[in-house]
């Protein structure tokens, strides 16, 4: 076994020199960087089954699909998969997102084996059993009859209905209850057996196994799939930002707090300004105790417990946004101060102090991100998805520190409008 | 398993250093003997309103600049309380360390309780309650930990009662800092890039000079034996049905707490112990996911103890399936209960439960904040001796000592079953 006796911080972070990547004959990419410290491995990875492909009256379907595929296949069922997994104390799981679906998996290294291999059985011979496609059905609509009862996550999908309109980004990934109740078995067998395949597929597998076995397990168990149907991903329609505000409240009666989810779009994760607007949200909502909408609205107004911004950029426009929970009667007020601090951000942006504050931040906490297997999957996915560039982590604190006040700014500028605010509360 | 030293120093403050060079990364803990458990009536959730004063600064360190300095090192901090202690931690880049050994001594001793900050912060732990109550899982748990509990102070959550929030003033949440935040009430658990003997010379520069207080006092309200199966329900919004049944269940020192942890494992999937990282493995082969969820009688199920000082819960939460009434679901939990009662269980599914809890410690050990956890963790309940002897505990548990416990402590009458009944649902009940 390699032991790693007080390594200097740089040398810590994942680059070039201890990054393996490999492209297999029929398209996966293969990441793998290895991390002897204890003897456990993490797995994880994304396909281009997203939910863009759903239709509008089966939305969820490429949800419901990835869920569906650990319900049984052609070597295993529903219990011996679970009993394969659980009795090493595996994990493996899917989810779906917009542009993609994704697994994630750990196990102890002996047994990483066994993971490609549930992988890959999972992903290639799903059957779709009809009456697990049944008990399954029942739990998402459970999950939906839940979620209509989250206020933070209603809050949420209904942001994203006012922001994105007849944009794709406008609708939840997991359905409706009525959507979901329209998709068949059928559906799930035609829909794996056109989107599932090599194509734009990328796996990391970080910890204790060497980066070329790594490789050579993920050849065995995936190299020889193909699909010839495979489609390209659907384009994305231009996205236009809301020309005035928009505001809605979802009612949902007998809850004890409103949630607040106000703001508007962000950069895309690839967009030169993408850093500068991370370092300006972090000014704003999140440095330290929240940045300036935590020190308003909790520290010194008391009027919520949680209070922050966040800035979601991925391969299209995102959201940069403000939330908050509060009690019913105080609502106006923060959303009054909420703006308040939008329109400050805006006409005066970050100072020198709070800049370098966030930039020491951002630097001085990468290694605490990247100390575990999976944040060092998670950065590996990270820079395949974005073309971030195998050394992105070690030029990284240059990157941070070349941002300036001025940058911050323009940014913020370019995409916060507080005149034009998207406005969505969800509670009682 | 690398070293640990232990040392106590003259005030009475605990030390548990552990070195782990694999990242440039301390984790510095301060745990403090005090939680729920030492709360009475008309201040209950005082423990968790102290936790939160203790961000609003010392006259060295303000609140802004605390904050600041912390962050502006890249470093991780936050505060726990709970049933029986209340932590505090700061993990930051090893060269980085010595502010939060500065911060926490001075903040054990010096914080200021500023009536305004007070103030302000009463509506904001106000509204923490508030979006607690918006979940129907807390409701129906702090029923069911309220009829469990009717003498011992386990009885109410941590976060408090609302009616508390409103009385406990800054004299009482002061003299409840000042009478358990003291070095002979306190361990500091230290994980990471350290060398020990150097730790330990910083560690003595900053605590040293804190004088003991005098031993704080105990609420010893032992709870008697429960006289019957109680069954409540709690109805409020929403679609979905819950049920919450606990069980009287011994503390983590007591030898039962093994084949417990056992038994855990086949009946609802193991739990992990880790608060942070590692993360843990399904329980779609536990025996109540087959019997309920894959009968179609409920859609999930989970279950497990928590490590505490005093006898506490065992915990099964089922979400009911739409098209299933309560009554259905608990006959199928007595049934599962019965068969672990009646038959044996195989050596097999103990030595499988127990490779389960091996993989999740090693999970847990990738992340140097959790070993960090682990040390003082520990030694609120028991010691750190009795996490060193977990998994040989856990092996050397026998199949008569699986149904042993079933018998004893799953019995109905020692448990509290409660049912949340969606308002939303067919029958309207509220």
């Amino acid at each position: 076994m390699k032991t790693n006796p007080s390594p200097s911080p740089s040398h810590s972070l994942p680059g070039s020199d201890d990054i393996t990547r490999a492209v297999l004959d029929n398209g996966i990419v293969v990441l793998a960087r290895a991390n002897f410290n204890s003897p456990s491995v993490y797995l994880s990875g994304y396909f281009s089954a997203g939910s863009l492909f759903d239709p509008h009256e089966k939305l969820g379907l490429a949800s419901f699909t990835a869920s569906a595929l650990m319900r049984g296949t052609q070597k295993r069922d529903f219990q011996e998969i679970y009993d394969a997994l659980e009795s090493v104390a595996a994990h493996l799981g899917f989810s779906t997102s917009v542009h993609s679906s994704g697994f994630s998996g750990r196990a102890l290294a002996e047994d990483l084996p066994l993971l490609l291999d549930l992988l890959s059985d999972t992903l290639r011979e799903p059957l779709f059993p009809e009456t697990q496609v049944e008990r399954l059905r029942a739990q998402i609509l459970t999950g939906l009859a839940i979620r209509a009862q989250d206020t933070s996550e209603m809050a949420r999908l209904v942001f994203d209905e006012l922001l994105y309109a007849d944009h794709p980004y406008a609708r939840p990934e997991d359905g409706f209850p009525e959507t979901i109740q329209n998709i068949t078995v059928n559906d799930l067998i035609q829909f794996h057996r056109i989107h599932y395949g090599p194509r734009g597929m990328v796996i990391t597998i970080v910890g204790a196994v060497e980066p070329q076995q790594a490789v050579e397990q993920v050849r065995q168990a995936l190299g020889g799939w193909q699909n010839p149907l495979q489609p390209e991903p659907p384009p994305l329609p231009p996205f236009c930002p809301p020309d005035k505000p928009r505001r809605r409240h979802h009612a949902i009666p007998g809850k004890s707090q409103v949630d607040i989810d106000m703001g508007g779009s962000g950069p895309m994760r690839r967009d030169p300004d993408y850093l500068a607007a991370a370092l300006g949200n972090s000014v704003l909502g999140q440095f330290g105790l929240m940045g300036r909408i935590g020190d308003i609205v909790r520290e010194r107004s008391g009027l919520a417990y949680y209070a922050y911004s966040s800035l979601n950029a991925g391969l299209g426009p995102g959201t940069w946004d403000v939330c908050a929970g509060v009690n019913p009667s105080n609502l106006e007020k923060a959303v009054d101060l909420i703006r308040g601090e939008l329109i400050r951000f805006v006409t005066e942006g970050v100072t020198e102090q709070e800049l370098a504050d966030s930039q020491a931040n951002f630097i001085g906490r990468l290694p605490l991100s990247l100390e575990s297997n999976a944040g060092v999957a998670n950065a590996l996915l990270s820079i395949e998805r974005y073309g971030l560039g195998l050394d992105y982590y070690r030029e990284y604190a240059g990157l941070v520190q070349a941002v300036t006040p001025e940058d911050v700014l323009a940014v913020a500028r370019k995409f916060i409008d507080p005149e034009r605010l998207v406005i969505a509360t969800a509670g009682p | 398993m690398p070293e640990i030293t232990e040392i106590k120093l003259q005030n009475g403050l605990k030390i548990l250093l552990k070195e782990i060079h694999t990242a440039p990364i301390i984790s510095f803990w301060v745990w403090y003997r005090v939680g729920s458990r030492d709360e009475i009536n008309g201040q209950t959730g005082i423990s968790h309103w102290v936790e939160h004063m203790q961000f609003k600064g010392t006259p060295r360190f303000p609140a802004s600049v605390l904050d600041r300095a912390i962050s502006r090192d890249g470093g991780m901090w936050n505060a726990f309380t709970y049933l029986d202690w209340t932590t505090y931690f700061e993990t930051m880049p090893a060269d980085k360390i010595e502010l939060a050994l500065h911060l926490e001594a001075d903040r054990m001793v010096n914080s200021t309780f500023d009536p305004q900050e007070v103030a302000s912060e009463r509506t904001v732990v106000i509204s923490e309650r508030e979006g607690n109550e918006n979940e129907p899982l807390f409701l129906l748990g702090e029923a069911v930990q309220a009829a469990a509990f009717r003498v011992h102070p386990y009885h109410h959550e941590v976060i408090g009662d609302l009616a508390d929030l409103h009385l406990i003033s800054r004299d009482d949440l002061y003299n409840h800092y000042r009478t358990y935040y003291t070095p002979n009430n306190a361990v500091v658990a230290v994980a990471g890039d350290f060398e020990t003997q150097v730790m330990l010379q910083k560690i003595r520069s900053f605590y040293e000079d804190i004088p003991p207080g005098p031993e704080p006092p105990r609420l010893v309200r032992e709870e008697p034996p429960q006289r019957g199966e109680i069954r409540l329900t709690v109805e409020g919004p929403g679609e979905t049905t819950y049920i919450q049944t606990a069980y009287h269940c011994p503390p983590a020192a007591h030898p039962d707490f093994f084949p417990l942890t056992v038994l855990d494992s086949l009946l609802t999937g193991p739990s992990s112990l880790n608060m942070f990282g590692g993360g843990g493995t399904s329980n779609r082969t536990s025996r109540l996911y087959r019997a309920l969820v894959e009968k179609d009688l409920a859609v999930s199920v989970g279950g497990g103890m928590m490590a505490t000082i005093d006898p506490y819960l065992y915990n099964i939460t089922i979400t009911v399936h739409p098209q299933r009434k309560p009554e259905e679901v608990l006959i199928a939990l007595d049934t599962e209960i019965g068969r672990l009662q009646q038959e044996r269980v195989t050596e097999a599914e103990v030595a499988r439960a127990i490779k389960q809890a091996r993989a999740l410690f090693a999970y847990g050990s990738e992340n140097i904040t959790n070993q960090a956890f682990w040390l003082g963790y520990a030694e609120m309940f028991a010691s750190y001796q009795w996490f060193l002897n977990y998994l040989e505990r856990l092996a050397s548990v026998t199949p008569e000592e699986v149904q042993r416990v079933a018998q004893t402590y799953f019995r109905p009458q020692n448990r509290v079953v409660g049912i949340y009944l969606p308002s939303g649902s067919g029958d309207k009940t509220a």
